[in-house]
């Protein structure tokens, strides 16, 4: 038999006898499950998540969950197709044994892998302060449970809700409470809202739409503590410039973290941005080798992004997670050269105070903005970052539709400012700074991050085997 | 029954919204928020808002596939 002729039986023989294990039971887990099924693979597939539930949709947890329409179990995903799988919910994996091929789990289960894809994800940052984190009535998002809660919070009419972060979560919650009639003060540290995605120029244009909405938002103040009664419940906030403010409920909204406490001692190139990996989905180990059985998709990945000067690119969307999910498993069925890469334009979209923003390409690597297009007073408008003289990224207010012309533009490296679309032009399309926060500050993290060149460098710290 | 609106692709054209109203409403002029979890007294109305969309982002199972049996 030819060499080419016993690897290609060795892909079939994979297709129909591999185990596959799945870290992660949420979007990229589900959808990475049916692409497999979808290439072919018929041999084993374990899907392991920490959460109970099957894989369910976040995005209306922060809106129609939170306003009362949808209960919080009823975002559960459409499924595309049967995938088969031994689902293992509820236990978390808790280590990685690359030598002997296996995920350790929290009941002491080792579940045995040929191919592996990491798609653990993130969790949303905790209050900084472990004594006060135990308040009841202090709450974050990002899992059905945790929006249940907070929708039974809101139910309750509380006097005043406190929204602690003003990306585009917390946004998303203070718009709720306005629509539902709470009072709700949102205390960011930089600037104005959005500010970290965005830059100043629109975080000023969400700062309007806030206080028009009836928020109470304070910016350029930190919230240095929480005060309880003697139940245990919050009913202060004791703010940097020195206010004191009754509050009964408090959301804090400060970014997430990266699960990848479960790959210590695992010596892949795994930190504070994620694991990173090849564009074609293949993580890396600690010394920025590329492992061959190992993959990475969705908000936990970290990969090289031609546009955008091959930096290392960490997104938190929907788009990514999807996509990276298809890739991931296409390249774990098929050899050199049947891989693809995993190169997409990011686009995300929120919506608050009755206005659908939406964006693509990387809006904070760019250091100027231009108004391509509509009324900003209308809340009705287009707008382009640029950097270098080419445009990086576009942002639309209640202007979805032109969205993707701007996204072919980005996609060709074309020049910043962009031609004129010929339509709906303002009268003063002069690029200005767009005004994004020093990288440095602590505060209004994107999420979408540009996050160096090396696989190891600026994302991934040794952490080395428990003795 | 089950959906989910990719919102990426969806562009506003709210096609659907007269279609399946107590499933997808507009927030503003182009946002649109949805019932991810539709009541199956929607089943006809879902299906014609699916056929409806001029950029597909709605995304629907109408029946459970052979390896899920629950709701």
């Amino acid at each position: 038999m030819s060499t080419h002729a016993l690897i290609d039986e060795l892909v079939t023989t994979f297709k129909a006898e591999g185990r596959i294990v799945i870290v992660g039971a949420s979007l990229t887990g589900l959808r990475a499950a049916e692409a497999l099924r979808d290439e072919g693979f018929t041999g084993s597939l374990t899907i392991i998540g920490d959460e109970v539930h099957e894989p369910y949709d976040r995005p209306p947890l922060s809106k129609q969950v939170l306003k009362g329409w949808v209960p919080a179990g009823n975002t559960k995903l459409p499924r595309l197709r049967a995938v088969d799988a031994d689902w293992r919910l509820g236990v978390a994996a808790v280590g990685l044994d690359r030598d002997n091929r296996e995920v350790l789990l929290a009941n002491g289960d080792r579940v045995p892998y040929d191919r592996l894809l990491i798609a653990t994800g993130v969790r949303s940052r905790g209050w900084f302060n472990p004594e006060e984190a135990k308040l009841r009535g202090l709450y974050t998002l990002r899992t059905s449970d945790d929006a249940a809660a907070i929708q039974a919070a809101f139910k309750a009419k509380p006097k005043r809700v406190l929204i602690v972060g003003a990306g585009f979560i917390g946004s998303e919650m203070a718009s709720v409470c306005r629509d539902l009639g709470l009072d709700v003060t949102v205390a960011e540290r930089s600037s104005a809202p959005l500010v970290g995605p965005l830059g100043g120029v629109i975080g000023d244009i969400a700062a309007k739409m806030q206080r028009d909405a009836g928020v109470d938002l304070r910016t350029g103040v930190a919230v240095e503590a929480l005060k309880g009664d003697a139940d245990g419940h919050v009913r202060q906030a004791q703010l940097s410039d020195g206010t004191l403010l009754d509050v009964d409920v408090v959301v804090a909204s400060l970014g997430s973290v990266r699960n990848i406490e479960w790959l210590d001692g695992a010596e892949l190139a795994a930190g504070f941005w994620g694991v990173a990996c090849d564009a074609g989905c293949r993580a890396f180990d600690i010394n920025g080798v590329v492992t061959d059985n190992i993959f990475v998709a969705g908000d936990i990945a970290r990969a090289p992004h031609v546009l955008y000067e091959y930096q290392f690119m960490a997104i938190e969307h929907v788009d990514a997670a999807v996509l990276g999910a298809r890739t991931a498993a296409h390249n774990m069925v098929n050899l050199e050269k049947g891989r693809r890469p995993h190169l997409p334009l990011p686009q995300f979209w929120s919506g608050q105070f009755g206005v659908n923003i939406k964006g693509v390409g990387v809006c904070s690597f760019g250091d100027e903005i231009v108004f391509t297009q509509g009324s900003v007073e209308d809340l009705r408008f287009a707008a382009a970052f640029g950097k270098n003289g080419r445009i990086v990224g576009a942002i639309t207010f209640n202007h979805g539709k032109w969205l993707e012309y701007y996204g072919r533009l980005i996609e060709q490296s074309a020049p910043f400012p962009p031609p004129p679309p010929g339509y709906d032009e303002p009268a003063d399309a002069k690029p200005m700074p767009a005004r994004f926060p020093d990288p440095r500050e602590p505060t209004g993290i994107p999420d979408v991050v540009l996050t160096g060149h090396d696989p190891t460098s600026r994302g991934a710290e040794f952490r080395p085997k428990a003795r | 029954m089950r959906i989910v609106v990719d919102l990426n692709r969806c562009l506003g054209y709210a096609q659907c919204v007269p279609l399946a109203p107590e499933v997808l409403q507009l927030n503003g002029e182009e946002a649109l928020a949805y019932d991810p979890n539709p009541d199956d007294s929607q089943r006809q109305q879902v299906a014609r808002a699916v056929a409806s969309c001029p950029v597909q982002a709605i995304i629907a199972e109408m029946d459970p596939p052979s390896d899920r049996s629950t709701k």
